[in-house]
């Protein structure tokens, strides 16, 4: 062990800002990081034990005990629940003979919860040892564990043909499906890679790159909406020996999953999208941030890399232009949704917590390492090669005035088509729904949870920056649902769990809140709670990120388009909680202990 | 050499040097923002919110923001004092605080700042958690029970290689602030003494004695905090 630890360190040349790379390494040779790789690593690294622990004791995936042979990692999203979760998880808890967060006693099978895997439209899916398995039903769970306890090897775990899309490819072998339903500009086939790089920018200044950008009126599809242009601009201006482009694929926001399909069947076109932001803001060196969950695509992603190398579009000198050189490096996460938030990002790529930053400043002129970065969703940046290609005029076509060019939906839940759609800004729910096939829709998620939950009254709305804002995420709920329990509430742990936990107000609020609504959902809820509920929410707006403000989203906004769901459930004619109520104290502790109160009434 | 600039707070005038932080900007004009994670000298991380301002209609941690000239600062209005308020008894309900039996009553900030803002039961329910006391260390005592995970110890105190004896495990509502069980053990008699100084409440205490100044003279059983700021 101690060796395998020592190679990894060199392997990363004793950087510590390397220390997440150095811990999935270890997990994945050893299945757990222990207590004497603790020790080795921060002998090796010259830090404390305890200060190694705090890194990977913030992530997900890492794990000081034996995860087991198999590690079985259940998605908990509300759609995984409403594709038949809890019969998935009974069979493989039956079968495996252990409940979830257990391992089996002989080390084999380690069942796991885990946050949303961006698989909302094949639920329920599962990742077991980096695969992903999808579209779980009891039987097949049964037959999995089987060849688990019989020491199969993982591949031969998968009984399926493979997705749709490139899924089939040699490096990806995946049951994962595309599912693409419609294409615009990004996910046409109309595009050959490289033109840009190749044809374009040779005829094109940096800053006539950013001029495009800021006449296309493009704004960042990650969800806070910032204009691309301006970002990049900022960047480019900033001082700094080196600048920086970061792609942020941690898409970690429950029911997004469109950027994995950008990233599975166009990766091209954002390596691109990235070269040329490089070449736009001065910049020779770019990561692709990816959540651990699309650890399955590491050998695509690197093969794509690899043969973009080749054809001369990333390295030195890229389409000849003299001291354009630029390339690229992947970089994973390991389970933490706040890993998203761009400084939080940055905080874990040099190797530590991903707790988000103070700002100012910003990452445009501290980020990675201290220098000048942009964060681009990898929607951005895939965007970004067809408005250079065609032009910023051209771009603003398409959209809204306020919201130009296409957006790709990921949409979930109950409808006939779940899978990714590319429309232009300005659609409205209403069609979005009949485009999908989704009918007597209860509710729809826009933005998941951070978003909001609307109800038929506002399907007139639109899609855009100055409406419905989204970063893609749409989970459709049918009459059937019951919103608060099976919605709110897990949205509301979803927070809790992700929570960094540096705020008062974030590591507290969501919990204090929670227990409120479970109060209310336990039929003990009285009208003041309501109150309350709105009250309390507005604490979070002093926190740090967009995390915490937007954490009591969830509870607010349910609140706000169906109250009468929450009143249903309040106590009648109780305006507050009474004070103390002896007898039923004391009959309480009665039947705890068997016996029989006895009151004396004067 | 010095750069001064106008800014106003609660639309009182004040004059700062350009890129002080706020809460210091605000005190040298004689006015309070309440912090409890913020040092003097440290590098801020606005971790405890208590400090918020408006600017522009947004909300700013004074701790963490420059002053930049022009600023019109909001500090003392309804809804922000009631938000530090909301803050201070959030933290009280979060933790275990028996402020009679803890060594630092009197010393507390959370508890000084719990009198200055006249809390007297908080608004939401009391969590009761079940807390570790880490008492493995030959000279500290850190009681899970009182930490507000202001970091402060994180930040200051160190060893000769720079190494933090305290670091963060776990994140959200498990948040844990712990001493390295290594470090822990030859942590020596000063450093230790510098860390219950440094942490605003009770969470790191010093072993085997205690209660020197006697409960009614301590720093804020004179009077409240922040009392030191004015002109
Ligand atoms: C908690 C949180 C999670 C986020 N997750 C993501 C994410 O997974 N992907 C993403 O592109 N942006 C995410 N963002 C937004 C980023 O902070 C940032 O605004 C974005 O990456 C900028 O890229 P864009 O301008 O191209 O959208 C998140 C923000 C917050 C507050
Ligand atoms: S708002 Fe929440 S997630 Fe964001 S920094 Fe604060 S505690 Fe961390
Ligand atoms: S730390 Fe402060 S608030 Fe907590 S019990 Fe001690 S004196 Fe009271
Ligand atoms: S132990 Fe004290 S100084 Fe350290 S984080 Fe907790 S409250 Fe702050
Ligand atoms: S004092 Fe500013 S955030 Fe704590």
């Amino acid at each position: 062990m101690e060796n395998t630890v020592k190679q990894i360190v060199e392997k990363y040349n004793t950087n510590r800002n390397r220390l997440m790379d150095m811990l999935i390494d270890i997990q994945e040779s050893e299945g757990y990081i222990s207590r004497d790789a603790i020790a080795t690593l921060s002998q090796l690294l010259e830090m404390s034990q305890a200060d190694v622990e705090q890194t990977l004791s913030f992530y997900h995936f890492f794990s000081t005990k034996p995860r087991g042979k198999y590690a079985v990692y259940l998605n908990n999203s509300p759609v995984a629940y409403m594709f038949g979760r809890e019969a998935i998880k009974e069979a493989f808890e039956k079968s495996a003979g252990v409940r979830f967060g257990e391992v089996t006693s002989d080390g084999k099978i380690g069942l796991f919860d885990t946050a949303c895997i961006g698989m909302n439209d094949q639920e329920p899916a599962a990742i077991i040892n980096n695969m992903v398995f999808t579209r779980l039903t009891p039987y097949r769970v049964r037959e999995l564990v089987k060849m688990m306890k019989e020491d199969k090897p993982i591949e031969e775990l998968r009984k399926e043909s493979f997705g749709d899309g490139k899924n089939y490819l040699p490096s990806l072998r995946s049951m994962v499906s595309s599912n693409i339903r419609r294409k615009g500009m990004i996910l046409s086939d109309d595009y050959h890679f490289g033109t840009v790089l190749r044809e374009k920018l040779p005829t094109l200044s940096p800053e006539g790159v950013i001029g495009e950008i800021k006449h296309s009126a493009i704004r960042g599809r990650g969800g806070a909406g910032f204009p691309t242009g301006l970002k990049w601009e900022f960047c480019r201006r900033a001082k700094g020996d080196k600048h920086y482009v970061v792609c942020n694929a941690d898409e970690g926001e429950p029911g997004t999953f469109k950027d994995r399909v950008i990233l599975t069947e166009k990766p091209e076109l954002v390596f691109e999208g990235m070269a040329l932001a490089g070449y736009a803001i001065g910049g020779e060196e770019g990561i692709l941030y990816i959540r651990y969950e699309y650890r399955y695509m590491k050998d695509y992603l690197e093969e794509v890399l690899h043969k973009m190398r080749k054809e001369g579009l990333l390295g030195t000198n890229i389409s000849g232009i003299e001291g354009f050189n630029f390339d690229i490096r992947i970089q994973f996460g390991a389970g933490a949704y706040v890993c998203g938030e761009e400084s939080a990002l940055l905080e874990s790529l040099e190797g530590k917590r991903g707790e988000p930053r103070d700002k100012p400043p910003f990452p445009v002129e501290r980020g990675y390492l201290g220098y000048p970065t942009i964060i681009n969703n990898v929607e951005t940046f895939a965007t970004a090669v067809r408005i250079v290609q065609n032009g910023g005029e051209w771009f603003t076509q398409f959209g809204t005035d306020d919201s130009t060019g296409t957006k790709i939906l990921s949409i979930s839940g109950d409808c006939m088509f779940p899978g990714v759609y590319e429309v232009n800004w300005g659609f409205n729910v209403e069609d979005m729904l009949d485009m999908v096939g989704a009918y007597d829709v209860q509710a729809v998620q826009v933005g998941g949870p951070s978003g909001t939950l609307i109800g038929p009254d506002e399907f007139h709305r639109t899609l855009g920056y100055s409406d419905l804002s989204t970063g893609g995420s749409m989970i459709i709920f049918g009459k059937q649902r019951n919103l608060l329990r099976d919605v709110v509430v897990n949205f509301m742990e979803f927070f809790i769990d992700e929570s960094c936990g540096s705020c008062s107000t974030c590591r507290n609020m969501t919990q204090v809140m929670n227990n409120k609504l479970k109060k209310i959902l336990a039929g003990k809820g009285v009208a003041n709670d309501l109150k309350d509920l709105k009250e309390w929410g507005r604490v979070l707006n002093a926190s740090r990120c967009g995390l915490g403000q937007t954490a009591a989203n969830p509870i607010i906004s349910s609140l706000k388009n169906f109250r009468p769901l929450y009143e249903a459930l309040l106590q009648k004619d109780k305006d507050f909680d009474e004070g103390f109520d002896l007898e039923k104290s004391v009959q309480a502790s009665c039947s705890y202990v068997g016996r029989v109160p006895v009151f004396n009434h004067h | 050499m010095s750069n001064l600039i106008k800014f106003k707070i609660d639309g009182k005038e004040c004059m700062a040097e350009a890129g002080k932080f706020i809460v210091d900007a605000a005190a040298d004009n004689g006015i309070y923002i309440p912090t409890l994670c913020n040092m003097k000298g440290v590098k801020p991380k606005g971790a405890c919110r208590i400090c918020s301002v408006r600017i522009n209609g947004r909300l700013m941690t004074s701790c963490t923001t420059p002053v930049a000239d022009g600023m019109e600062i909001e500090s003392n209005s309804t809804d922000i004092q009631d938000l530090r308020k909301s803050i201070i008894e959030l933290l009280f309900v979060s933790g275990n605080h028996f402020c009679p039996a803890c060594e630092k009553s009197g010393n507390c900030e959370l508890q000084a700042l719990a009198y200055r803002y006249q809390m007297m039961v908080p608004r939401y329910p009391y969590e009761f958690p079940m807390k570790p006391v880490d008492a493995s260390s030959p000279r500290i005592i850190k009681d899970q029970n009182r930490c507000i995970f202001c970091k402060r110890c994180i930040k200051t105190i160190k060893d000769e290689t720079g190494r933090s004896y305290f670091v963060f495990r776990n994140r959200g509502h498990k948040l844990e602030v712990v001493l390295d069980e290594e470090m822990g053990k030859t942590i020596n008699s000063a450093t230790a003494h510098l860390a219950m100084e440094n942490c605003p409440v009770g969470s790191i205490l010093v072993k085997e004695k205690g209660f020197d100044t006697p409960i009614g003279k301590r720093k804020y059983d004179k009077e409240p905090i922040g009392s030191d700021i004015k002109l």
